[in-house]
């Protein structure tokens, strides 16, 4: 309050005007040296790289214990290896999953201005069935038995990411075109994609059927390993477009008005987000099922920690967290409780009960 | 220079905007005036290229807004609505450097810091740039948005009802600094304004719009006059003619 | 005074048309009887066969289409009072977890009681739906909401976490499998001696008739609601019990019917104005008449086998709400 009746300064604004040409550097030397300083903030960014360094120390210790721990076979003896190898395929479909999630989650929220709902309830996973389950509907078994080769990953993620645009871009045109109406349809059809694949599914032969459901569900100890490198190029090729438009989803994240203002085509940038998030979700889902809060968890916790609320920070902290989270409790329950069925089903009741203390507490929506 | 050509603008049939036609000549203050529901910020938010027209087209600066380069365009004009809701968590000084985003695109330089310096110098903002948004009251919160789009430095400034929120205190100052704005940094700056004697102290130009139409355009002095106000508010006011700048009464 | 007003606003449109009024409900009724004839007259058994035709007539035949329609019934008019209640229009018991929350109920009666009658296990089914309810009508309060629509989105989640949960405990306890067959809705099983608690839905039905204009004033809110002299929390606690036990009585009989009592009431009332008390019988015909087709249209499109009426349902609803959705986005919210 006191602010505005001290008296104000009007000399350096009127010195240095708003124009575009650089501002004369003698106008303002003592601002000059400390503005970038404070403006990067070194004690935030310090402290979110150091949270990110014990992350990714913590998701190094994990993976290790994973790989050797409790290992039958002799050191160096030919079972020991095959074990470590088996084990090493664990690993990486927990940080593929892991990395799936945790980053669709936090741009799925930042595109959709809001931090409670998480892409499955929107019904991406159900997407990815209702597209595998149609390819073994309209084309046979063949379709989906065929081994995975770069063609076919290219022409299922072709797929996937044709029927996402096609889908979100329709949801999110109109001119009044409203992101709360295209969350609640979202869900409705991620609903009635549930219903849909269900329902094809039952049409199915057995042995299709077999095919089908070997493809739709995957889990953590026993994942398809044919397809782990291809869905680990995917993560790293998704991964590297979103570390490039990190800028830009700080923009979105904004909102609408702020991000048209700010020079973003924000419906285009809204439906490529939803389409990434679709491929991150589909090759989730194809490795270990459907996931709703473990997103939310890490997407959460990663929000608090990472100090920052650019997407530089989140995205990576996010990550890292979720890596860490699911190699850990894997970890946990297999050697400590022998439960290592229940990985997810826990995680998802633990996200689950997490999420209901969280809109308990949460003051709005 | 602004120009808006047969804008028109029907929601499920219903015409809120137009057709209207308006030129806003480049540098100081335009308000647009008018009781609720005339299409004010309607108008303002179509300049804005935030919503689409049903017809006709909107320059500004020779830029045409639906089919320029959006980034182009956030060079050269930039809006600011009443509500801006979102989840992250910004401290005034992240929120300003938002700014700079057409500019440098999210990694800002020495110059883009300087210039948010400015825009938080030229808000009185310095002692709140550290601050999260939400820890700051309404009109701190206005302020900063208004900082926000000084920092774009574009020539034109569109604000929807930045006084609301603000008590008197403020909102004269925001006034002023939008005064300032104008003639030390030669903005165009239009504004929305609901109370007609800000309109009357501070602006240079006022439009007048009823019912989607505009109905009077012109100097404070020329829309200024009993007759003009009773016919685009449809209630009696009055005049004074007090110094240095003519009055409307209309309370009772 | 705000809300007398309003009623007597929205009960002017469907006077214009009470003529034809008249004739338009006994038709529904009958277009709904024809259904019926139809659904006792389709299935595998031959009902003209000599000696047992009759006898399977009342063991299977009549027990299912009186289930169909009095779960459609139910299911439609829960919609209806939750969305007074909430004064939302995408609020029913499987948006807000009314439903899997009887689920639950009903996974943890097997646990805990394995011999337990089918009586008992209705009441444990409707006691977790009706706290579940309460739960949800507690976040709905403590939470400041900027739109309706975040409503449903909240009650999704919620389900989704009940969901979570009643998945862990039929994984550890192995009873998953039963699960996915318990809780799709289906009419297969439903015989002579395993549906007649459904009755108790219709004197739910009777109790939302006359209360009907209380609910809609408690939806308006406690300030206004105690303005007009209601007493607000105990018609929140009289709805969310009569929601808690028709849907605790359908999950355990028949298992999970989503969406019909979003659609049924939707439609009734875009079609006909908001006018409530003379909508609660188009309601209950039309929940009737929508499951039993679902049920027929189940029935043959993979003769001789069942394609549970639950998926027809999740279709033919998920369907119809998105067209309702659309229709709110072209007018604007």
């Amino acid at each position: 309050m006191t602010l505005v009746s001290k008296t104000p300064a009007p000399a350096r604004g009127a010195q240095a005007p708003f124009v575009s040409a650089p501002a004369t550097a003698s106008s303002a030397p003592e601002l000059q040296a400390t503005a970038p300083a404070r403006a990067f903030d070194p004690d935030q960014r310090r402290k979110g790289l150091w949270r990110m360094a014990v992350l990714g120390a913590l998701a190094v210790v994990f993976a290790v214990l994973l790989l050797v721990y409790d290992n039958p076979m002799e050191v160096g003896s030919d079972g020991f290896w095959r074990i470590l190898q088996m084990r090493a395929t664990t690993v990486g479909t927990i940080v593929v999953v892991a990395f799936c999630q945790a980053v669709a989650t936090v741009i799925f929220h930042t595109a959709t201005g809001n931090r409670i709902l998480t892409p499955s309830i929107m019904g991406f996973d159900a997407l990815y069935r209702v597209i595998q389950t149609a390819l073994v509907f309209v084309f046979g078994a063949g379709a989906l038995a065929a081994t995975d080769g770069l063609p076919k990953v290219l022409v299922q993620s072709a797929i996937m990411i044709g029927f996402a645009t096609l889908l979100y871009g329709w949801l999110f045109s109109g001119r009044f075109a409203n992101l709360h109406i295209m969350l609640l349809i979202g869900v409705v059809l991620g609903a009635g994609f549930g219903s849909l694949a269900t329902f094809m599914q039952r049409l199915l032969t057995p042995s299709e059927f077999d095919v089908l459901t070997a493809r739709l569900f995957g889990n953590m100890s026993n994942s398809n390993e044919a397809y782990l490198p291809w869905a680990a190029l995917l993560c790293v090729v998704v991964g590297t477009l979103v570390w490039r438009k990190r800028h830009q989803f700080d923009v979105i994240a904004l909102g609408r008005d702020t991000a048209v203002n700010l020079g973003l085509n924000h419906r285009a940038e809204v439906i490529k987000t939803l389409v990434i998030v679709a491929v991150l979700i589909s090759v989730s889902t194809s490795m270990v099922g459907p996931m709703t809060f473990f997103g939310f968890i890490v997407a959460t916790i990663s929000y608090q920690i990472s100090k920052s609320q650019k997407h530089a920070y989140v995205l990576p902290t996010a990550a890292l967290l979720g890596v860490v989270t699911l190699l850990g409790s894997y970890f946990i329950l297999r050697h400590v409780f022998y439960a290592a069925g229940l990985v997810t089903v826990i995680i998802e009741l633990a996200g689950g009960l997490f999420f209901l203390i969280y809109l308990l507490r949460k003051g709005s929506l | 220079m602004i120009e808006v050509r047969g804008v028109h603008k029907a929601y499920s049939g219903k015409t809120v905007l137009g057709p209207v036609d308006a030129t806003i000549p480049s540098g100081g203050i335009t308000a647009l005036v008018g009781p609720n529901g005339a299409g004010k910020s309607t108008m303002l938010t179509i300049i804005g290229r935030l919503l689409e027209a049903d017809a006709g087209t909107v320059h500004v600066g020779g830029l045409d807004v639906r089919k320029a380069d959006s980034r182009t365009l956030a060079r050269t004009m930039s809006i600011l609505r009443q509500e801006n809701h979102f989840v992250t968590r910004l401290t005034v000084r992240q929120l300003v450097g938002f700014g700079r985003f057409p500019h440098s695109g999210g990694r800002l330089t020495k110059h883009d810091h300087e210039m948010v310096n400015q825009a938080l110098e030229f808000l009185d903002l310095n002692d709140l740039a550290d601050r999260f948004l939400d820890q700051l009251s309404g009109g701190q919160r206005q302020r900063a948005y208004v900082a926000m789009v000084l920092a774009q430095d574009t020539d034109y400034l569109l604000l929807d009802e930045p006084l609301n929120n603000l008590d008197m205190q403020h909102a004269v100052a925001m006034m002023k600094q939008l005064r300032r704005a104008a003639d030390e940094l030669g903005k165009t700056i239009v504004i929305v304004v609901h109370d007609i004697n800000y309109a009357a102290a501070y602006a240079d130009r006022i439009i007048a719009l009823r019912e989607g139409q505009v109905v009077h355009m012109g100097t404070p002095a020329e829309i200024m006059t009993s007759a003009v106000l009773s016919e685009v508010f449809s209630t009696n006011i009055k005049v004074l003619d007090s110094e240095p700048y003519p009055l409307a009464v209309y309370y009772r | 005074m705000t809300t007398i007003s309003t009623t007597h606003r929205t009960a002017v449109a469907p006077l214009r048309k009470r003529a034809l009024g008249r004739l338009a409900l006994p038709a529904a009724v009958a277009v709904v009887v024809g259904l019926v004839v139809l659904s006792l007259n389709v299935g595998v058994y031959d009902l003209n066969e000599e000696t047992f035709g009759s006898e399977m007539l009342w063991i299977t035949r009549v027990p299912r289409t009186a289930a169909l329609v009095l779960a459609g019934v139910a299911m439609a008019m829960c919609g209806l009072i939750m969305q007074m209640l909430t004064q939302n229009k995408f609020v029913e018991p499987s948006t807000v977890g009314t439903s899997e929350w009887a689920g639950l109920g009903l996974l943890v009666s097997f646990l805990v009681m394995p011999l337990a009658s089918l009586t008992t296990r209705i009441i444990v089914a409707s006691l977790f739906a009706f706290g579940g309810t309460m739960l949800f009508m507690a976040i709905l309060r403590r939470v400041v909401l900027r739109t309706s629509l975040i409503v449903p989105l909240i009650g999704i989640m919620l389900s989704a976490v009940v969901g979570a949960f009643s998945t862990y405990v039929a994984m550890s306890t192995e009873r998953l499998q039963m699960l996915g067959t318990w809780f799709m809705g289906s009419f297969t099983s439903v015989v002579r001696g395993r549906y007649e608690v459904l009755w108790i839905v219709a004197i739910i039905v009777v109790v939302i008739y006359i209360a009907a204009d209380r609910f809609t004033v408690a939806g308006l809110g406690e300030e206004i609601a105690t303005n007009v002299g209601l007493n607000y929390r105990r018609m929140m606690i009289i709805g969310t019990t009569l929601v808690a036990l028709a849907t605790g009585v359908t999950t355990v009989v028949v298992g999970f019917l989503p969406f019909l009592g979003l659609v049924v009431p939707n439609l009734v009332s875009m079609i006909r104005g908001d006018d409530l008390r003379s909508n609660i019988p188009w309601v209950c015909v039309g929940g009737a008449g929508l499951i039993i087709a679902c049920d027929i249209l189940g029935r043959v499109v993979r003769y001789p086998f069942e394609v549970p009426v639950a998926m027809i349902l999740g279709l033919f609803g998920a369907a119809v709400f998105i067209v309702l959705l659309l229709r709110q986005r072209r007018v604007g919210v």
